[in-house]
């Protein structure tokens, strides 16, 4: 096979972190390539540079044996190459059809454009309505509306970032047919993902990166899965053991919770109602948008909800806010680390202070004192082998993983009865995820009720005891997660939606 | 109290002049704010734009030619903003604050010496047995141009947002500025841009106050039409022919009480005095209500930086 794009000695530097540092690879016509690495190891600089959002400071690439270098997104589009981004590229307020035409050079009238996005998304397999907000529609139809913007450009070179981290296993498969059917029609797929499975099944040829490198090359469809995991890591991972007692006494209780949405885009919650014992760990799953946000705002107190819906032991909690749910020993880590988890431009000390403040005795007469908080931070650092240089560093200043381990550590520190933590190791790398999943299998040993809600359902079924799917603002009856694989997980999350197998 | 004195006819005619000077300062802000920046110093680029239009307009006896440096006053200004806010990344809020003082400071410094002079106003177009038809001859045929060239620029406004390319990307840039990046879009161009127009279009409002509406040169009397302006824009949910109807049903409210005070009604002076503002803000108000979400952009009075 011909090469279509080659790389050589791609440089690019950033003060303070050699984001790649003369990485040299080749994609060939019609293959389907993965890139693979860890967080930070360089895969979103590579792919900027090459779709021209990031200009290399050293090296060359040709496409198509013609010298090759992007100033602008504009050129690389004209190049033939496009890219299906990581964070959608989408613009909630404007149409699928406005949504598309602004990713094209020379979109023709809105009328004909609605009419070919519905041809191609129809040949495809991937239904869409060229006239519908873009607001309104789920993840999976979102990424739809990327990857037909994509295909209405006839590329060379498709370059997907993460693609599958918001789909459902059915998704995946459909996803999958349809890149199965471009690399059959000769356009190249650089595919970027760490879900190791899924390269093994999808791709012909990857490419690993790690710290900025290069490290190998390798055949996925040969090569095993623990195998690509040690290489691009650098060291072997331990799977997190250690199951606690059987759980007993039931330590919450939701009944009949229900939710308007709160805000526009939102997910209303819809009659939710489940039991948490001590010593478990319930896993919640369910594809982006779902109610997970709205889920964690009702338990942690952000949003009150029905007088009786959340008991914890006997005490009724529904209208409570924050900090009585802290104070009663009901503690949550929500998604988001910048921003809601942590203020991000205060000290890790101030930010341990706002959620252990009350547990950790920090207060006197209506005073902080800061003594004891700057302990309790220095008491997360240690215990979760954060690494920075000390309490007095803003939380902006940690990378994803470590800043991750400190929040999950903050509320694990505090001695919950029962932690509500959303997509706990989301953006963090392999080692920090373990030790984060570790800690809160260890939890629930010591007879801690937790409730883990996680899109990555290799996750749940790692640590959960039992697993319930939300969809729609609804949450499925918990079955025992021991009985469970990830298709049926699939189906028990709604499914394949109304996707369908490519039919040309 | 005497109704008959009012004249339905003078009364509408004389309300599409009140309205045009925030009609116009509206306009340009909501496009500003489709692009996603909140510029606060609309009240400043308008009493800048009345000061150097009615000081052109005097040396050059041309009154055009007052509007025309009006206009580039106005985006001068709206630049100052740009290059501060867009390039250097201060902070919107504060910067149009210090806009506004700034624009009431130097406008008040030049018009000093200019305030006791006279401009010859713009004529009524004669559109010939049009203009002497009853009713509509004075209320749609009566004006002088800038009247026409306002609802011109309303309509084309309205068009370039809904129908072309270019007005796509200005919503995209305000939409989502990190989306329209990474498809390659210049997000501060097009803002910069956006913010020109702004600025020309609050310095032809003002200039319309000083060379048209009063005429004449007074220190402040824009008297807060531009934050009218920015209250209509947010009232009208960014829509340019709401933001018409607003600045219509001000300017009308406007009108008519001071008709009323003439007529001797047997209100206080000071609730009249309030209510163009009260319910202005009370109808656009209910109106907003009823659509969906308020339609702000997304990423109204973000700070865009390029992070790679």
């Amino acid at each position: 096979m011909t090469a279509l794009l080659t790389i050589e000695g791609l440089t690019k530097a950033y003060p303070g972190v050699v984001a790649n540092s003369d990485v040299s690879m080749q994609v060939a016509e019609g293959g389907v390539h993965a890139l693979l690495g860890e967080n930070g190891a360089g895969k979103s600089t590579l792919v900027k540079a090459i779709y021209g959002l990031v200009r290399p400071d050293a090296g060359r690439m040709t496409l198509g044996g013609r010298s090759y270098a992007p100033s602008e997104p504009r050129e690389a589009r004209a190049a033939g190459v496009a890219m299906v981004f990581q964070h959608f590229s989408l613009f909630e307020a404007l149409s699928v059809a406005e949504n598309v035409g602004l990713g094209m050079e020379n979109p023709p009238p809105l009328r004909d454009l609605a009419r070919r996005i519905s041809e191609v998304s129809r040949t495809y397999g991937l239904p869409l309505d060229p006239g519908r907000r873009v607001g309104d529609l789920s993840a999976g139809e979102r990424q739809r509306v990327e990857i037909v913007r994509c295909l209405l450009q006839d590329p060379r070179l498709l370059i997907m970032d993460e693609p599958t981290s918001v789909l459902t296993p059915q998704e995946v498969d459909t996803l999958f047919s349809t890149l199965r059917k471009l690399s059959a029609e000769g356009t190249a797929i650089l595919y970027i993902s760490h879900k190791l499975e899924e390269i093994r099944a999808l791709c012909d040829a990857a490419t690993i990166l790690r710290g900025g490198k290069v490290v190998g090359e390798c055949d996925p469809r040969t090569t095993s899965a623990a195998e690509l995991a040690e290489r691009m890591v650098g060291m072997t991972l331990t799977q997190p053991k250690g199951r606690g007692p059987e759980p007993d006494g039931v330590l919450l209780r939701v009944t009949g919770l229900s939710l308007p949405p709160a805000s526009q885009f939102g997910t209303p919650l819809r009659d939710i109602g489940f039991v948490l014992r001590a010593g478990e760990v319930l896993g919640i799953g369910g594809v982006a948008g779902n109610g997970q946000d709205e889920l964690l705002g009702a338990l942690s107190g952000e949003r009150p909800s029905a007088k009786g819906t959340v008991m914890l032991g006997g005490t009724d909690l529904s209208r409570a806010g924050p900090t009585l749910r802290r104070q009663a020993g009901l503690l949550t880590a929500p998604e988001e680390r910048l921003g809601h988890a942590a203020a991000p431009d205060m000290s890790l000390t101030e930010n341990a202070a706002m959620t252990g403040a009350a547990r950790k005795g920090m207060l006197r007469r209506g005073f902080l004192d800061w003594g004891r908080a700057k302990l309790f931070a220095q008491d997360v650092i240690d215990a979760f082998d954060v690494r920075t240089p000390g309490p007095h560093v803003a939380a902006r200043a940690l990378s994803g993983g470590n800043l991750q381990k400190f929040v999950i550590g903050r509320e694990v520190l505090q001695d919950p009865k029962v932690l509500v933590v959303n997509q706990p190791t989301w953006g963090v790398d392999a080692a920090a995820a373990a030790a984060i999943r570790q800690a809160l299998l260890d939890l629930a040993a010591q007879g801690a009720g937790v409730i883990v809600i996680s899109q990555d359902l290799e996750e749940l079924l790692q640590i959960s005891d039992r697993f319930a799917a939300l969809n729609e603002g609804r949450l499925g009856a918990p079955v025992p997660a021991q009985d469970l694989t990830v298709e049926r997980i699939g189906l028990m999350l709604g499914g394949a939606h109304d996707m369908e197998v490519a039919h040309v | 109290m005497d109704l008959t004195s009012i004249s339905p006819t003078l009364l509408i005619a004389s309300l599409m002049v009140a309205a045009t000077p925030i009609l116009l300062a509206a306009l340009g802000e909501l496009v500003v704010e489709k692009a996603g920046v909140l510029n606060l110093g609309v009240e400043g680029m308008m009493i800048m734009g009345a000061a150097i239009g009615f000081i052109a307009a005097v040396e050059s006896s041309s009154v055009w030619l007052g509007f025309g440096a009006a206009i580039v006053g106005g985006a001068v200004m709206a630049l100052l903003f740009g290059v501060l806010t867009q390039i250097l990344l201060s902070n919107q809020v504060a910067t149009g604050l210090a806009l506004t003082l700034f624009g009431l400071g130097l406008a008040s410094l030049l018009g000093q010496s200019y305030a006791q002079m006279k401009v010859d106003g713009l004529a009524r177009l004669d559109f010939g047995p049009l203009s002497d038809l009853p009713f509509f001859g004075r209320v749609l045929f009566g004006h002088d141009p800038m009247v026409y060239v306002s609802l011109a620029l309303v309509a084309a406004t309205w068009a370039f947002l809904r129908f072309t390319r270019a007005g796509l990307i200005l919503r995209a840039v305000g939409e989502s500025h990190n989306a329209a990046h990474a498809l390659g879009y210049h997000v501060v161009r097009v803002r910069l841009l956006a913010i020109a127009f702004g600025g020309a279009c609050a310095g032809l409002g003002g200039a319309y106050l000083s060379l048209v509406r009063v005429p004449q040169w007074t220190e402040g009397m824009t008297a807060g039409a531009g934050w009218i302006a920015l209250a209509l824009v947010v009232f009208a949910s960014w829509k340019p022919e709401r933001v018409l109807l607003g600045a219509y049903l001000f300017g009308g409210i406007t009108v008519l009480q001071l008709n009323l005070q003439t007529a001797g009604a047997r209100i206080p002076v000071e609730l009249l005095s309030a209510a163009p503002y009260l319910v202005t803000i009370l109808v656009l108000v209910l109106i907003s209500r009823r659509g969906r979400g308020g339609g702000a952009p997304a990423d109204l009075g973000r700070s865009f930086h390029a992070s790679s």
